[in-house]
């Protein structure tokens, strides 16, 4: 079926002053592939299904919209955590800023580095799940990364490596458009944690795909970056392989334009998939969570646990999706959406969506918007907690569900520093 | 202690008239029950005197050691010495119960011009509370009331009003919900607290209650009024008969 012909043009729009990058090695065919998938689906617009909650148009610009620079104070998130630094400035990877990568039971490459290389792990592996993840909702902007992506870095996972891996992005030019793409295996019975953290450009595409061996685990913990003005849209790609363990977590605070894609397959049997994120947003805010889950394996167990707190314009979308395959039996999937509106101009929509075609399955999902619970409101406030405190804890307890799914306590009390601080600078008096 | 003179509350949204008229003074080291039946307006005298939104005074006046609490914030009443135990305390998940009570007395400490406790002074002050109300370390560390039973809920609550030391405590229907052994254990809670400086009104559907925790004096209410005042043999009177010859003696 042909495109429409307005898709066709605006794609071409975009796609004109786009060139792929010179000696790409072994990624030359799978970006040309990657192109041309582009090209075939078009890229997005208003009228499409997976696009009507949100709107394309400052993805599709042929440069990025400005953004200004956020001064932050104090020290960024993660910053007590011993990790692995791979630094990247407005995209572009710095190597002087970065550690040294060498690290029992990891290796670390610029992607720069090693499509020139044979006999590359990464070879064939770079574009394939995002190649494989358009059906039946294609992820064009994920393929354009695959294209044009000017830089990235490939980490494999050989043993239990005891340091978390960091990328670090930093904003520090006001119109920067970043395109990174990352590639992740953990080999059998290997672990490995990536953490993210900053805005990286005024905007961003990014791809990362994570292929777990049987048996490994991958954790996965990012922060998005205060920035206000910036943009973004990313992907992970998951393949898990049996009794393997995923699970990743995402806190959005601040950002005209977040769209995060996550596409996960369990194609082996026993594993697990956990997906959560809590995201912020207060004025100028639009944040997309768009989750496909697929159950082609049996005895697995999906979360998907998404919470978003809003106020004064802000809006939040979530779409996602368990697909439960026939042969998938003892699947278990779980999947929650909500959304606590702190006034009365703040926006939800959601869109759940279960498809089994196994009969001994136990899939839930639910999704709910609502303000501050006045009873608990005054329960805390007859303690004497003063109503902005009290509102607060409320909101804390409200993303609790979202925060408890990062394993690691000291990541995760870093997390709910960041919120504390996100609300108490809102705090009213 | 607490003065309330012919208080007149209606419901914010509607144009229903919940208290008529209330009169009642409650001296410090005394301890008064009011029992009444379903709809007489005893949770809503809860509700108004701890600052609950959803009503509207439309006469009278409040005050706790002379100070006009229907003015204040909830939160401005609880600094003041004011103390409702919850019928149904409210589930806060993802806060732990220490971190919360710890957070609210020193947040009371604060408003009342104190220096805050220090973890380790609230740490000896909770572990000592909380012994004698057989909470463990565990309960302390969960979150507020998450997946507590019923008979945890309401122990909590009673190691709240231990901790924060109110002069005024309110207890709402605290037996509701009680087997008999953590009736006892909330009852010695409530007496071990009985102190010539702090003042208790129970309100309770229940008679049994009271011989745990014995009043001073007990009150009937109906129909938004206090019909009644007597000593501990009223409560009596109540089980043995119900409200009916109260009700009718009164009309």
């Amino acid at each position: 079926m042909g495109l429409p012909q307005a898709k066709i043009d605006a794609t071409e729009a975009r796609l004109a002053g786009v060139s792929l990058p010179e000696g790409a090695g072994w990624a030359t065919k799978a970006r040309e592939a990657a192109l041309a998938r582009v090209r075939q689906m078009g890229l997005p617009s208003g009228r499409d299904e997976y696009w009507k909650f949100t709107r394309p148009d400052d993805l599709l610009s042929p440069t990025a919209p400005e953004a200004a620079l956020f001064a932050t104070t104090g020290k960024p998130v993660f910053s007590d955590i011993d990790r692995i630094r791979l630094v990247f400035r407005d995209g572009v990877f710095d190597p002087d800023a970065s550690d040294d990568p060498a690290e029992a039971g990891l290796e670390i490459a610029r992607l720069a580095d090693i499509t020139g290389l044979d006999m590359h792990w990464a070879s064939g592996f770079y574009g394939e799940l995002e190649a494989a993840a358009h059906d039946p909702v294609p992820r064009p902007f994920a393929a354009l990364n695959t294209a044009v992506a000017t830089d990235g870095v490939a980490i494999r996972a050989t043993g239990r490596a005891k340091r978390p891996v960091s990328l670090v992005y930093l904003h520090e030019k006001t119109n920067s458009d970043a395109v990174l793409h990352f590639l992740v295996r953990v080999e059998p019975g290997a672990e490995v944690t990536v953490l993210e953290n900053g805005p990286a450009a005024a905007r961003f595409n990014k791809v990362m795909e994570v292929d777990v061996a049987d048996g490994g685990a991958f954790h996965h913990v990012r922060a998005q970056g205060r920035d206000h003005e910036r943009r973004a849209v990313t992907h992970i790609f998951a393949r898990l392989g049996e009794a393997s363990t995923f699970k990743s977590f995402t806190l959005t605070a601040n950002g005209v334009l977040t769209r995060n894609e996550a596409f996960i397959t369990f194609t082996g049997d026993n594993a697990t998939a956990h997906i959560a994120g809590a995201a912020l947003g207060d004025g100028n805010f639009h944040h997309d969570d768009t989750v496909f889950v697929t159950h082609d394996a049996v005895a697995c167990e999906s979360r998907q646990v998404f919470k978003k707190v809003l106020r004064n314009g802000a809006v939040g979308t979530f779409q996602g999706k368990i697909l439960v395959k026939s042969g998938a039996q003892k699947t278990d999937g779980y999947q929650i959406s909500q959304a606590l509106l702190l006034d009365e101009d703040a926006q939800f929509l959601a869109k759940p969506e279960l498809e089994i075609y196994a009969d001994d399955v136990a899939c839930s999902h639910g999704s709910t918007s609502g303000a501050i619970d006045e009873t608990a409101l005054f329960y805390l406030r007859s303690r004497g907690l003063p109503k902005s405190q009290a509102q607060d804890l409320l909101v804390l307890a409200f993303l609790a569900e979202a925060i408890e799914e990062i394993e690691d306590e000291e990541i995760a009390a870093d997390i709910l520093t960041r919120l504390d601080g996100w609300l108490s600078r809102r705090r009213k008096g | 202690m607490l003065e309330i003179r012919n208080l007149n509350v209606k419901l914010e949204e509607e144009d229903k008239q919940i208290l008529k008229g209330v009169d009642l003074t409650v001296e410090a080291g005394n301890v008064h029950a009011i029992m009444g039946p379903n709809g007489s307006g005893k949770s809503t005298l809860s509700y108004v005197l701890s600052g609950r939104g959803g009503y509207e005074v439309t006469g009278g006046s409040a005050t706790l050691e002379g100070a006009d609490i229907l003015e204040m914030d909830p939160e401005e009443r609880a600094a003041a010495g004011l103390f409702l135990a919850f019928q149904y305390p409210v589930e806060i998940p993802g806060v732990g119960n220490m971190t919360f009570l710890r957070t609210a007395l020193n947040a009371q400490r604060v408003a009342r011009g104190e220096d805050e406790i220090s973890a380790a002074d609230f740490l000896k002050l909770i572990r000592e509370k909380a012994k004698t109300l057989k909470i463990d370390a565990d309960m302390l560390k969960r979150p507020v009331n998450v997946g507590f039973s019923g008979g945890e809920k309401k122990r909590n609550e009673i190691l709240q009003m231990a901790v924060l030391e109110p002069k005024m405590c309110i207890l709402d229907e605290t037996d509701s919900g009680l087997d008999v052994d953590a009736m006892k254990l909330v009852s010695d809670g409530v007496n071990a607290l009985r102190d010539e400086g702090r003042a208790f009104l129970v309100i309770t559907h229940y008679q049994r209650l009271l011989d745990h925790i014995v009043p001073d004096v007990v009150h009937i209410m109906a129909d938004g009024r206090i019909v009644k005042s007597g000593g501990p043999e009223l409560a009596l009177e109540v089980e043995k008969n119900g409200y009916t010859d109260i009700l009718a003696e009164v009309a």
